[in-house]
């Protein structure tokens, strides 16, 4: 068994009134890529910055590569994570070149290998403009070079597809995916975003500094207990008629059948035994649904929560 | 080091792409030489003046441009990259905050360095062949090398001003004050105090008075060499009761190291 990559045990940071993240054990093997999801303010920037050793924990304890981040004998290991902040706006009167040439030369690498990553990033038609000429999503890219600069162990990325056209989204999970193979391993950090969830390992859920939910998108799913979405079509009315399966059919949308997990294969089988079947739809739910779920679970208990301190 | 050197070399070509080196030289060279040529013209004559007159007038010159330049150049070095959000990123690296700070430091001083020593060489190397006097030559080593310490330590001051603030304006505004405080109003306080207070400022205690203040230092070392008739105001008093040159070249040294070892504290402590 091999120590994790990242691990949080009980870590937390607060500042004068505020706690920006309670109390989150985590753990992170090499090679897997976590999402974080939250709203602004979950405490996503703060785990973040915990972990690049910006800031050290309140409380708890915080390893990166076996080592405290914030410590001086983490010092070396820096140069193999790589980090994309939320809201970065680079050099604005240098070039692209100069900018990831800048960065790369503090992580002890050549201007060669920046005009490699600003090819990997598909931005070299622009490398030799001033970065204020830039659109968001080639802004983006640059980010994302400098964040690539010597292909790191550890990734973070705030929101790191903001900004991008379809195209560049994929290439960049290409290369999250590719960076998996390698052995890195990445946190995604991000409002839920269609077209995430085949590239993530694992899930975290985050709210006003807690930890909601925490696993893979199959466990979060059998927490949330969410049904299976199935929509068969050319029936003409007998899933009505039929006793068994008209419990499971929602007002807001007739035609779908809303089947708790653990019953979905056997109402498809009774579905299949029908000769008018034309088709099938099968949808489990997906990580925005799931977010949304354990968001509103939390929220309930605080607001019931607070009830019963005011009565 | 090599981090050091990296930001460093960074900063100061950011100082050449934006101009800074090339308009600050203008300014020191056109005024210098200007002074130069025509700092007689009140006495009635144009021509290259006396020696102790260029220096004293380009002292007192320099004494106000250099920290306003000084504060310009610098007071968004911190507080910029922290707006844009590159402070955080380059935090990440691997750069100690130290690392970083003395980088800029020498990047930027160098910028105020070259330009002084560039702009005010220019004038000296134009007055030693007027006047072919070796003197010349001494007399500016002094003014220029004093002239960077107060550049340096100045922009030491405007780190700590952008250290210390959150906002870009206000670390402007803070530059701006920082400016009127140490270059004007400093010594209109010391002359009230003179002339204000009966048997209450030695000489001695006015030297030491004037010590707490990088541009007055810097006028010390450049006046107290030359004659007192071009020299009038609280200086003049002081002047009689003058330091040491070395002594002098000290404190000025200590305005440096002081603010500038403040500042790395300040950074180490602040919160991103």
């Amino acid at each position: 068994m091999t120590t994790p990559l990242v691990s949080l045990t009980n870590a937390g940071k607060s500042y004068k009134e505020l706690d920006a993240l309670k109390s989150v054990t985590m753990h992170l093997n090499q090679g897997e890529v976590m999402g974080l999801f939250g709203h602004n303010g979950a405490g996503k920037t703060t785990m973040m910055k915990l972990i690049l050793g910006v800031i050290s924990p309140s409380r708890g304890k915080v390893e990166v590569m076996g080592m405290a981040p914030d410590s001086k004998e983490a010092w070396h290991a820096r140069s193999k994570v790589g980090y994309l902040p939320e809201n970065v706006s680079f050099y604005e009167q240098l070039t692209g070149l100069e900018v990831l040439t800048y960065f790369a030369k503090l992580k002890g690498f050549s201007k060669k290998q920046a005009i490699d990553l600003l090819e990997q990033v598909g931005i070299t038609h622009a490398m030799k403009r001033q970065v204020k000429t830039y659109s968001k999503g080639m802004r983006q890219r640059l980010g994302l070079a400098q964040a690539f600069i010597g292909e790191p162990k550890l990734l973070l990325l705030d929101e790191p597809t903001v900004g991008l056209d379809p195209i560049a989204t994929r290439d960049f999970y290409k290369t999250v995916d590719q960076l998996k193979s390698n052995g890195s391993s990445v946190i995604l950090c991000s409002h839920v975003l269609p077209g995430v969830e085949q590239h993530i390992d694992r899930a975290m859920i985050l709210s006003t500094g807690q930890l909601l939910a925490m696993g893979t998108l199959k466990e979060l799913r059998q927490q949330a207990a969410l049904p299976v979405a199935i929509k068969p079509s050319g029936l003409n009315g007998s899933v009505v008629n039929d006793s068994r399966l008209n419990g499971f059919l929602t007002a807001n949308c007739p035609d779908t059948l809303m089947v708790p997990e653990h019953e979905k294969l056997s109402v498809l089988k009774q579905l299949l035994s029908h000769d008018t079947l034309e088709d099938l739809q099968v949808e489990a739910a997906n990580l925005e649904q799931v977010y949304q779920h354990f968001l509103g679970l939390h929220e309930n208990k605080s607001a019931s929560h607070e009830k019963g301190a005011q009565g | 080091m090599r981090q050091i050197l990296t930001v460093a070399n960074k900063e100061f070509h950011d100082g050449l792409r934006n101009r800074w080196l090339i308009s600050i030289t203008l300014i020191f060279s056109l005024l210098s030489i200007g002074l130069t040529y025509f700092g007689a013209a009140a006495s009635g004559a144009v021509g290259v003046a006396s020696l102790s007159t260029t220096v004293a007038s380009l002292a007192s010159l320099a004494v106000f441009l250099i920290p306003l330049i000084a504060l310009l150049l610098s007071y968004d070095s911190f507080v910029g990259e922290q707006e844009s959000g590159t402070l955080l990123l380059l935090l990440t690296y691997p750069l100690s905050k130290s690392q970083l700070l003395l980088g800029k430091f020498i990047g930027q001083g160098g910028i105020i360095a070259l330009a002084t020593l560039l702009g005010f060489g220019s004038s000296a190397v134009l007055l030693y062949f007027q006047l072919d006097d070796p003197a010349v030559l001494t007399s500016f080593s002094v003014f220029i090398l004093s002239a960077v310490l107060l550049g340096l330590s100045f922009t030491a001051i405007s780190y700590l001003i952008s250290l210390s603030v959150s906002e870009k304006s206000k670390a402007a505004g803070f530059a701006l004050i920082t400016w009127f405080l140490f270059a004007l109003a400093f010594d209109l306080a010391l002359l009230a105090l003179l002339v204000g207070v009966e048997e209450g400022l030695s000489q001695q205690g006015l030297t030491q008075l004037m010590m707490l203040n990088p541009a007055d230092i810097f006028r010390l070392v450049n006046l107290s060499g030359l004659d007192s008739s071009d020299v009038n105001g609280a200086l003049a008093v002081a002047i009689n009761a003058s330091l040491s040159q070395a002594q002098l070249f000290t404190a000025l040294f200590a305005w440096v190291a002081l603010p500038l070892t403040l500042a790395i504290f300040i950074f180490r402590r602040k919160k991103l």
